[in-house]
């Protein structure tokens, strides 16, 4: 069960973001882009402190304000993808992978490096460098690297945003494989709503920094029901 | 032609000198550079503009003055070499260590500047990265953010190290111009442009500097290119 609750003012904006999710399966952040998903997203894994609240990801408390818990992003066991995959372009694409397992002891770890190579396909570009991906290349690679950290759970920060069509429909499989055969709790940030027809199960809408409705994605995003009226008592 | 090749054995040691002090310094100065440079590229506190001055003085003072400063702070008498002298036995007044010393205090902003450069052009996402996938902030500076600034270090390195090799007005005044101590190439060639008949020793110390400027221009350039195809794959 994801249980957040944060607070953060940030200038003009304040994030105000209540909302539960599923202990595993897709959950997704759906809003226009402005309303406050990335922050949201950092605040969750550790990157950016809320001024209030609490984070509980599974009964693992991450950041509560009142009981003064901020663990360290390190502490966490959080994976992190990002939308712009930020492979680290000195090491080579095996050793971005193993990055993070590295530093996770071996009985903690559920993922095994050879599951998640031929998952996402990526045995052939093990030896290269990060310079000498495709977009959709960088990205599965990413996508193993936060995977092999053996996760309590997963934030996908609209993971397919930079790269094009063609690309987007090559990655959007292996995700789907992923979210299969992995049952970890994954919060999926996206402001496509078809992207997250396809991936997602609950959904929850964001508007100016405030969780304004959550529940079933077909309930919620289907039809012609258009979003912002879904905001008028939020 | 043999003849002017023949270095005499006063621009030997001159010239053994000016490459154990400048490497000395250098080597000294680095750990110093990439620390300070960190702290200037990534941390934000008060007194940080301070800081930034004080660090970049030696730049803008005429180098005499900084060799002065040397001499009232560290000399034998000095506030910081009396005490040095008095519990550790060590001084620097008028010795090579002197001028080392003197060397890496001038050519530390021109360290500092260009690794804090380098460290600047580091996307911080790539450490935030490295926080998530459960790397310490120690362990994200070592296999990270150091191994991205190699660029920005060998520059410096080679500013840094070229700065030290023609420091002149800070040695002279601060270690004076001792043979076999303190006279560096650039004391040396002084001295032998106020001897009669040292032209053609003057000369010398003139192209062995050209020479070792363009080496160290050319590795620099060299370590360049290969990091830019290392990157690349």
């Amino acid at each position: 069960m994801i249980d957040i609750h944060i607070q953060r003012q940030q200038g003009d904006f304040l994030v105000n973001a209540i909302f539960t999710g599923a202990p595993s399966g897709v959950t997704a952040l759906f809003g226009p882009s402005g309303s406050g998903k990335t922050s949201i997203v950092n605040m969750v894994a550790g990157l950016v402190k809320p001024d209030a609240g609490h984070i509980i990801i599974n009964d693992h408390c991450l950041f509560d304000s009142r009981q003064k818990i901020n663990l360290a992003p390190e502490k966490r066991r959080i994976g992190y993808i990002f939308q712009e995959g930020r492979l680290f372009p000195h090491l080579s694409v095996k050793t971005n992978l193993t990055y993070g397992m590295r530093q996770v002891p071996v009985p903690q770890r559920y993922v095994e490096f050879d599951d998640v190579v031929e998952l996402l396909g990526i045995g052939h570009l093990l030896e290269r460098r990060p310079a000498k991906l495709s977009g959709g290349e960088k990205q599965r690679v990413a996508i193993g690297r936060g995977l092999l950290t053996s996760p309590a759970m997963l934030l996908m920060d609209e993971p397919l945003a930079s790269l094009d069509h063609e690309r987007k429909q090559e990655v959007l499989p292996f995700i789907r494989r992923m979210c299969r055969e992995f049952s970890l709790p994954i919060l999926y940030v996206s402001h496509s709503r078809d992207e997250i027809l396809k991936l997602a199960s609950h959904v929850i809408i964001l508007t100016a920094g405030h969780a304004v409705a959550a529940g079933n994605v077909k309930t919620l995003l289907q039809g012609d029901v258009p979003v912002p009226r879904l905001c008028v008592n939020g | 032609m043999i003849s002017f090749l023949h270095l005499t054995d006063i621009e030997l040691e001159a010239l053994g000198l000016s490459l154990c002090i400048s490497g000395w310094a250098v080597l000294f100065s680095l750990p110093l550079g990439i620390a300070a440079a960190w702290i200037l590229a990534r941390l934000d506190f008060p007194g940080k503009s301070i800081l930034d001055g004080l660090l970049h003085l030696p730049l803008v003072l005429p180098p005499v003055v900084t060799g002065y400063l040397l001499l009232i702070f560290l000399g034998r008498k000095g506030i910081v070499g009396a005490f040095l002298y008095k519990y550790t036995g060590l001084t620097f007044a008028f010795n090579w260590k002197g001028a080392a010393i003197a060397a890496a205090v001038m050519a530390f902003p021109l360290l500092v500047r260009s690794v804090r450069l380098s460290i600047e052009n580091i996307d911080q996402g790539l450490e935030f990265a490295a926080r998530t996938l459960g790397a310490g902030q120690m362990r994200v500076f070592f296999t990270i953010t150091l191994p991205l600034m190699i660029p920005g270090i060998i520059t410096g390195l080679i500013l840094a190290f070229a700065r030290s090799l023609g420091e002149f007005g800070a040695t002279i005044t601060f270690v004076s111009n001792i043979p076999g101590q303190t006279r560096t190439l650039p004391l040396a060639l002084y001295t032998l442009t106020q001897m009669p008949g040292g032209e053609t020793g003057a000369m010398r110390l003139c192209v062995i500097s050209i020479i070792i400027a363009m080496v160290a221009l050319i590795f620099s350039e060299i370590m360049a290119k290969r990091f830019t195809r290392f990157i690349k794959g």
